[in-house]
């Protein structure tokens, strides 16, 4: 029974043959070379313009965000709209590297899938994204476009509500959603008794607070403005955290594909716009102010 | 005295050869097809990144211990919802085979119970459950999530159990009832002593089954905060952007598992022996 063995081993050649026949997929758009240095699309002196950008689409920029798009960082849940503090920051970001409004094409990309391995498909993603260390080996995260502040929200008549520190906070039971500082702001600041509850999307978290399942909510500063204002009346923003001593600022970056060519042109459309005051009038227009909360220590 | 003709000895030799040949042939087949996957996979464009995001020691031994932290509630989970299910099934499953038409309204209500909770996705019971319960603001009722979570996993489950259960008593034959009764056990005894030792017996790989998928779907009562296995994964994973604690968690259930595969395994080898007591024929 040669012929048989000698099918087996042809039949597993064959696989091997399909199998390689598998095309390594084209990324588009990614140059080797480390991030953040100057790579084709961007020689020195050379141009961060429409269309010398290596982009998904020639001549559009896609830009991705999950979906719903929580206000209020979007409004209405429509990110195209231009309303809303994301949506102002990506169109300013694309207004300074030449992209007319229209030239703007907006993606659903869920949280998760904005940094999992493989082809993106999108050009840089906004979906309030903190920067840190561990993400940057997975994605090119640009400059930051948002300084970040955790504060916490409690019903106005439980026990939290009345926490001037965090020693005040130790035996609460605190909730915070997923993949957020403000869950780091928890494990880390706060250290409390009762394990965290930890929630896949903020209105689970609402929902919890509203039931009482949690005392109390951890969300960053806007959310929590927007959470106390408008969706849960009931609560109210008892305080912020400060950072830790020695501990970076907290920023919100925009999430590009490792290596991507873009990457340098819109960490300097970023810091253009916050050296121009751009960044600063967006936040005025679209967020509330935060001096009113007293800072927990 | 026995002794095997030389014919015989001369085909159990053949027969041995041949076993021989057939175990080199699937060895040597074995290794050619995961050397060639290996190959494929380790030559692929992606692999040093696909290493990197899903294989990455450092980040499995940071998930390690969160993930068996995670695990104990799932474990928890798993031993007090499936002593209840078992419980709560084959009493539904009992009240659905009860007979005379005094019994209609358990009856029916029992029915209409298993076809519901069967019908229901879980995940939308869990929700409806974890959040919608608490939202009554009813005096006396829990608002933990982790118990309303395993409420919620009990409602779906006992209804899946229940059907398994139901298909046993009814596959036990007629005659042995008619047999019962003619010795004269009533038809509550016929039912505790002849139908339901059978009916268990016959049911138990499939109940297994669904206690494999119940450990599994323990991870769903994360929806309401509550931090399992998958879930501490997930909380590591999002916030380093890396996958390898999924894997690691992958892995840790998978492990869980082979045992629970084994024992049902040995669990219906003793039956059949049982079945066939006296020998295989």
């Amino acid at each position: 029974m040669r012929s048989r063995s000698a099918a087996i081993a042809a039949a597993s050649v064959l696989a091997a043959l399909a199998a390689s026949g598998c095309a390594p997929q084209q990324t588009a758009g990614s140059t080797s070379g480390t991030s953040g240095t100057a790579s084709s699309a961007a020689r020195p002196g050379g141009s961060c313009t429409a269309d010398a950008l290596a982009t998904k689409a020639k001549g559009k920029l896609t830009v991705g965000t999950d979906t719903p798009a929580y206000a209020p960082w979007f409004q209405d849940d429509d990110p195209a709209n231009g309303k809303g503090y994301e949506s102002a920051v990506a169109y300013a970001v694309a207004q300074k590297l030449g992209f007319a409004k229209g030239d703007v094409v907006w993606q659903k990309v869920a949280f998760n899938n904005a940094f999992a391995p493989g082809a993106k498909t999108f050009d840089f993603d906004v979906n309030q994204v903190s920067i840190n260390e561990d993400r940057r080996k997975a994605v090119d995260l640009s400059s930051g476009y948002y300084d970040v502040r955790q504060t916490l929200i409690a019903l106005k008549d439980s026990k939290a509500a009345k926490a001037t520190s965090l020693a005040d906070l130790k035996g609460a039971k605190l909730g915070a959603q997923v993949g957020t500082t403000s869950l780091d702001v928890i494990n880390d600041l706060i250290k409390p008794d009762q394990q965290p509850s930890v929630f896949q999307k903020n209105d689970l978290a609402k929902a919890a607070l509203k039931n009482g399942q949690v005392d109390a909510i951890v969300v960053d500063l806007p959310t929590a403005f927007y959470i106390t204002g408008a969706e849960v009346t009931e609560a109210e923003v008892v305080g912020q955290f400060e950072t830790p001593a020695g501990a970076a600022k907290e920023q919100f970056g925009l999430v590009l594909d490792k290596d991507s060519a873009l990457t340098s042109c819109v960490s300097q459309a970023v810091d253009a716009l916050r050296e121009d005051g751009t960044l600063a009038a967006i936040e005025k227009q679209w967020l509330s102010d935060a001096a009113g909360a007293p800072v927990l220590k | 005295m026995y002794r095997p003709s030389q014919r015989r000895i001369e085909r159990e030799r053949y027969k041995r050869s041949r076993t021989r040949r057939a175990t080199a042939v699937a060895t040597l087949s074995t290794v050619l097809t995961l050397a060639v996957l290996f190959l494929v996979v380790t030559g692929s464009p992606g692999w040093p990144r696909t290493k990197e995001t899903f294989f990455d020691a450092e980040y499995a031994r940071q998930a390690l211990p969160l993930v068996l932290d995670g695990l104990w509630l799932n474990l928890r989970l798993l031993l007090v919802c499936g002593a209840v299910t078992l419980v709560l099934g084959l009493l539904l499953a009992v009240t659905r085979t009860l007979r005379g038409p005094a019994f209609f309204p358990l009856r029916a209500l029992a029915t209409a119970y298993v076809d519901f909770f069967r019908g229901l996705p879980l995940i939308i019971c869990l929700l409806a459950v974890i959040f919608g319960v608490p939202a009554l603001r009813l005096q006396g009722v829990p608002t933990d999530p982790v118990v309303l979570g395993g409420t919620a996993l009990v409602l779906t489950y006992s209804a899946y159990m229940a059907e398994v259960f139901r298909a046993g008593i009814e596959s036990v034959h007629p005659s042995q009832r008619a047999a019962a009764r003619s010795l004269g056990l009533s038809t509550a005894q016929t039912m505790r002593f002849v139908v339901l030792p059978q009916a268990v017996r016959r049911v138990v790989p499939p109940l297994l089954n669904d206690l494999v998928s119940l450990q599994k779907d323990t991870g769903l009562v994360s929806i309401a905060g509550a931090v399992d296995a998958v879930y501490a994964a997930q909380i590591l994973s999002s916030k380093t952007f890396n996958y390898t604690p999924y894997v690691v968690a992958g892995l840790v259930f998978v492990v869980l598992t082979i045992p629970m595969t084994r024992f049902t395994d040995w669990v219906t080898a003793r039956m059949n022996r049982r079945q066939s007591q006296g020998g295989t024929v």
